[in-house]
C-alpha cells in the first residue's frame, strides 16, 4: 500500500490542478453557468485536449488507459473548482457502463469520440418511480423489422439536454422491477419521436427529462447482452459513487479552507472571529470530516474495480453512506461559520454547500446504502 | 499511490494468527475479550511469553531489542493480539516510558531498565497527571528539590493506571519554578518501594480498581534517576505522547467491541427475535461498520506516512483520537442497548455465570462506564479540537 503520488500521478495532479486553477475562479464559473449550455465548451476542449477525457478508457479503444486512483486526482480537483462540465455523465457515468458492456467495435467507434470532446453521452436510467432502485425501469423497448423501438420517460438525466447521444435503461423483458430483463441502447439525440426538456438542477448544473415515443434504434446500438442492463447500470453507478466520493472531498477540503480564511478575516466584537472557540472547534470538526472522507474516496479507489462483486458493492456503500454524512456536515458549518454571506448566491462557500447536497441524493443516499450494508452483514465478523 | 494490500504483510498476519492459535489458550482470551480490566498476572505472564519469541517490544530499535518491523505490521501484530484476546502488555512502559528512555536516558539507565522491561519483569506507572493539573498539565507542582545527590520529592498524582501493579514509576516533576511552566519540568524514574511513596486506590464508575491516586512524601529519588537534562522534561513527555500518534484511534478495541454487538444482537433476546433483524437496529449498527471502516483508512494513511517519516501535514494523532474514542462509546452504547434488561446486571468478574443472561453480557456495561474515560484520557477531544484548531489550522 502505498499513500504516496508516483511521479507521473504527481504530473497528472499538477496539470488538473493548474487547470482548474486558471479556468475556474468563482466569477468564470459564473460566466460558464450563463453559456447557452450552462457549461463551457471552451473547457471542455482543454479537458479533451490534455487527454483528462481519455482517461480511464483502454487504450485498445483509443483511451489512456489509466486507473481509479487517477480518476480520483481528476475528480478531487473538479470539485475543488465546482465544475460545470459533463465529466461526470459522459467520461464516468456513461463512460463507465460502455466500458462495461460495449463490445469492441462500439468502444472503437465511440471511445476516440469521446475523448476528443466530439461526443456527449448521458445514461437515461432514472425514472418517476425508480429513486435509487436501478433495477425499477418501465421503459420499454420492442424488437421490430429489425430495429428496436423504445417508449417511456426518463427523469433527471445528468447533461441530458446537451447530450448528443443518450445511453437508455429500457425493458426488453420481465416486469418493471425484475433484475432481468433490462437492455441498454445508445440512442441519438435528435432521433424521431425523443423530446427533452432541460433544467437547472439546484447545484448550478444541467438535466433533462426524456420522452421517447416509439424511438427507432438500430440493433447495432445495443449495448451489452440483451436482458442484461441491470449489470451495466450497477457498474456505473459503482464508478459514479467512487467518483462522487472524490469529487465531494474537493468540494469539502475547498470549503474548509473558505471557512478557514473567513474566521481568521472576519472581524467582530473588536477581534477575528477565529479566537471564539465554538467556532475553532466548528473548523476542528470540518477537518475530521475531511480526512474521514478523503480515507474513503481512496478506499473507494482501492474497491471500484474489485471482482468480488459483494465487497465491492458493500464497500462502496460505506463509501457513500460517509461521504454523503461528512458532506453534510462540512457543508452545513462552512455556511454557518460564514454567517450571513453563507447563504447568498455571490459567495463561493454556499455553492460547495449545495454541491455537496445533491452529491447525498445521487445513486443513493445514506439511507438507502446503510440498508444494503446492513443486508449484507457489514464487514466486521461476528465473535463472542 | 497504489491502495492494493501487500501480500506479505498478509503472509504475516497469518503468521502472528498461526502463534495466538498456539500460545493463547482458550480461557486467557475468553478472560481478556469479556471486558474486565486484565490482571497483572496475565500481562506479565504474557509479556514473558512475547519475549520468548523476542516480540514483547516490538516497535522498539532492533538494538533495544526491537523487531525492525514496520509501522504497518506492527499495527497488525497488535490488532491480531487484542482481537484473539491475548492480554495487553504494560502500556505505560513499552509505550509511554521507553521511547523516551531509548532516546534520551543514558547508557547506565538503558542497561538497568530496558532489557527487565522487555523481559516482563518490571511494570511500570505513569505519574503525570495531577488533582489540579489535568489538560493543563504544565501546570504540575510536584517539586523535586535536589539535596546532594538525591531530588526530594513531594506532591500528590493522580490517575495512575495499574499504579497497584506498578514496580517502578515515572514522573514529571517540577525542578524551576522560576520560569515558564513548561521550562521547569523534570523526568524522574521513582522505584515504587521508595519510602514515602503511597499509592491509593480510585475506584472507578464500572466498580474496579484500575485507577490510583499516588501520594509523593519527601521520597529521596537518586539524581541518577533523572532522564536527560533537568528542567527538559516537558519535551520528553511531548515526545512520548507523540510517538503513538498513528495508534490513537484504537481500531482493534473497535473492531472487537463491534464483533461483540453483532454477537449480540444475533442472539435472541426479544421474545426469540433477534435486534439484527430489526432494520432500524441493524442500520445503527451498519453506521458504527461505516465508521470503523473509515478509521481504519485513516490509521493506515498515518502508518505509511510514520514509514516514511513525513510529516502527515495534518493533525493526525488529534483527529484518530477524536474519532476513535468517540466511536467505542458508540459501540459501547450500542452493545449496552442490544443487552436490554441484561444490560442492568452488574456482573462480577468471577462467577458471573450465576446470574442471569448471555455469557456475552459479563463485563460489557463495565466496560461502557469505563470507557466515558477515553474521550477525557490523552488530551480531552476538546483539547484535541484545540490542536487541530490552533496549532494546524491556525485559527
Amino acid at each position: 500500500m502505498d499513500f504516496d503520488l508516483a511521479d507521473e500521478q504527481s504530473l497528472f495532479k499538477d496539470a488538473i490542478d493548474k487547470l482548474v486553477q486558471k479556468e475556474y475562479g468563482f466569477e468564470q464559473r459564473r460566466r460558464y453557468a450563463a453559456e447557452p449550455e450552462g457549461w463551457s465548451r471552451r473547457v471542455w476542449s482543454q479537458l479533451a485536449e490534455q487527454g483528462f477525457l481519455a482517461l480511464p478508457f483502454d487504450e485498445a479503444h483509443g483511451g489512456l488507459g489509466y486507473g481509479p486512483v487517477e480518476l480520483m486526482l481528476v475528480n478531487e480537483a473538479l470539485g475543488r473548482g465546482l465544475l460545470l462540465e459533463p465529466y461526470l455523465s459522459t467520461v464516468v457515468i456513461a463512460g463507465g457502463a460502455l466500458r462495461a458492456g460495449a463490445s469492441d467495435e462500439q468502444l472503437a467507434l465511440w471511445v476516440p469520440q469521446i475523448a476528443a470532446g466530439e461526443l456527449l453521452v448521458s445514461l437515461a436510467y432514472l425514472e418517476k418511480q425508480s429513486r435509487y432502485n436501478l433495477a425499477d425501469v418501465a421503459t420499454r423497448a420492442e424488437l421490430r423489422d429489425g430495429e428496436y423501438r423504445l417508449s417511456g420517460t426518463k427523469i433527471a438525466v445528468l447533461h441530458g439536454d446537451s447530450a448528443d447521444r443518450l445511453l437508455v435503461a429500457a425493458r426488453t423483458a420481465g416486469a418493471r422491477t425484475d433484475e432481468e430483463g433490462i437492455s441498454l441502447f445508445m440512442v441519438d439525440a435528435d432521433s424521431a419521436g425523443l423530446r427533452r426538456r432541460g433544467y437547472r438542477t439546484q447545484d448550478g448544473l444541467r438535466a433533462a427529462d426524456l420522452i421517447l415515443s416509439d424511438v427507432a434504434v438500430p440493433a447495432a446500438n445495443l449495448v451489452g447482452r440483451i436482458g442484461g442492463g441491470h449489470a451495466l447500470l450497477q457498474r456505473a453507478s459503482d464508478y459514479a459513487i467512487a467518483a462522487l466520493a472524490s469529487e465531494a472531498v474537493g468540494c469539502m477540503q475547498a470549503a474548509l479552507e473558505m471557512s478557514v480564511d473567513y474566521l481568521k478575516q472576519r472581524q467582530q466584537f473588536g477581534a477575528p472571529i477565529s479566537r471564539f472557540q465554538a467556532l475553532q472547534h466548528h473548523a476542528a470538526d470540518m477537518l475530521v470530516e475531511v480526512e474521514q472522507a478523503r480515507s474513503m474516496a481512496m478506499l473507494a479507489a482501492l474497491v471500484v474495480d474489485d471482482v468480488d462483486e459483494a465487497e465491492r458493492r458493500k464497500t462502496l456503500s460505506a463509501v457513500k453512506v460517509q461521504i454523503g454524512k461528512s458532506g453534510r456536515i462540512v457543508g452545513q458549518l462552512a455556511v454557518q461559520l460564514h454567517g450571513g454571506i453563507g447563504v447568498t448566491e455571490e459567495y463561493a462557500v454556499g455553492h460547495y454547500f449545495k454541491r455537496l447536497t445533491m452529491i447525498e441524493s445521487q445513486f443513493g443516499d445514506g439511507e438507502h446504502h446503510l440498508t444494503k450494508i446492513a443486508a449484507a452483514g457489514g464487514f466486521v465478523s461476528v465473535t463472542p | 499511490m497504489n491502495f492494493q494490500p501487500d501480500p506479505a504483510d498478509q503472509a504475516f498476519r497469518e503468521e502472528v494468527r498461526a502463534f495466538l492459535r498456539e500460545q493463547l489458550p482458550v480461557d486467557v482470551a475468553a478472560r481478556n475479550r469479556r471486558g474486565f480490566h486484565p490482571s497483572k498476572e496475565d500481562e506479565l505472564w504474557w509479556t514473558q511469553l512475547l519475549y520468548r519469541r523476542g516480540w514483547s517490544a516490538p516497535h522498539w530499535p532492533v538494538e533495544y531489542g526491537g523487531t525492525g518491523w514496520s509501522p504497518q505490521r506492527r499495527f497488525i501484530f497488535e490488532e491480531e493480539c487484542f482481537l484473539a484476546g491475548a492480554p495487553p502488555t504494560c502500556a505505560a512502559g513499552f509505550s509511554l516510558l521507553g521511547p523516551v528512555l531509548y532516546t534520551y536516558g543514558s547508557d547506565d539507565q538503558k542497561a538497568r531498565f530496558l532489557e527487565p522491561t522487555r523481559r516482563g519483569e518490571i511494570f511500570w506507572g505513569q505519574l503525570f497527571s495531577e488533582p489540579n493539573a489535568g489538560s493543563d498539565l504544565a501546570s504540575l507542582k510536584t517539586t523535586a528539590v535536589r539535596d546532594g545527590d538525591h531530588y526530594v520529592v513531594n506532591g500528590q498524582k493522580t490517575w495512575t493506571t495499574e499504579g497497584h501493579y506498578a514496580d517502578w514509576l515515572f514522573c514529571l516533576v517540577r525542578t524551576d519554578s522560576s520560569s515558564k511552566p513548561q521550562r521547569g519540568i523534570s523526568f524522574l524514574i521513582i522505584d515504587a518501594k521508595s519510602p514515602g511513596v503511597t499509592i491509593r486506590p480510585i475506584v472507578s464508575i464500572d466498580d474496579a480498581h484500575t485507577l490510583n491516586e499516588t501520594f509523593l512524601d519527601n521520597v529521596r529519588v537518586p539524581v541518577a534517576n533523572r532522564i536527560g537534562e533537568e528542567n527538559a522534561g516537558w519535551s520528553y513527555a511531548k515526545l512520548l505522547l507523540e510517538h503513538e500518534r498513528a495508534f490513537s484511534a484504537e481500531v482493534p478495541r473497535n473492531k472487537r467491541l463491534l464483533s461483540q454487538l453483532k454477537h449480540i444482537a444475533a442472539l435472541a433476546l426479544d421474545g426469540g427475535a433477534r435486534l439484527i433483524d430489526d432494520p432500524l437496529f441493524s442500520s445503527r449498527i451498519a453506521e458504527a461498520e461505516i465508521e470503523l471502516r473509515a478509521l481504519e483508512w485513516l490509521t493506515l494513511r498515518a502508518l505509511a506516512d510514520m514509514d516514511h517519516g513525513a510529516d502527515a501535514g495534518r493533525p493526525v494523532g488529534s483527529v484518530l483520537k477524536v474519532r476513535g474514542s468517540e466511536l467505542i462509546q458508540k459501540i459501547g452504547a450500542l452493545i449496552v442497548e442490544a443487552l436490554g434488561p441484561y444490560g442492568l446486571i452488574a456482573y462480577p468478574e468471577l462467577d458471573f455465570e450465576t446470574l442471569p443472561g448471555p455469557e456475552a453480557a459479563a463485563g460489557k456495561t463495565a466496560d461502557f462506564l469505563y470507557r466515558r474515560a477515553v474521550t477525557i484520557y490523552g488530551g480531552s477531544n476538546e483539547i484535541q479540537r484545540n490542536i487541530i484548531a490552533k496549532g494546524f489550522l491556525g485559527l
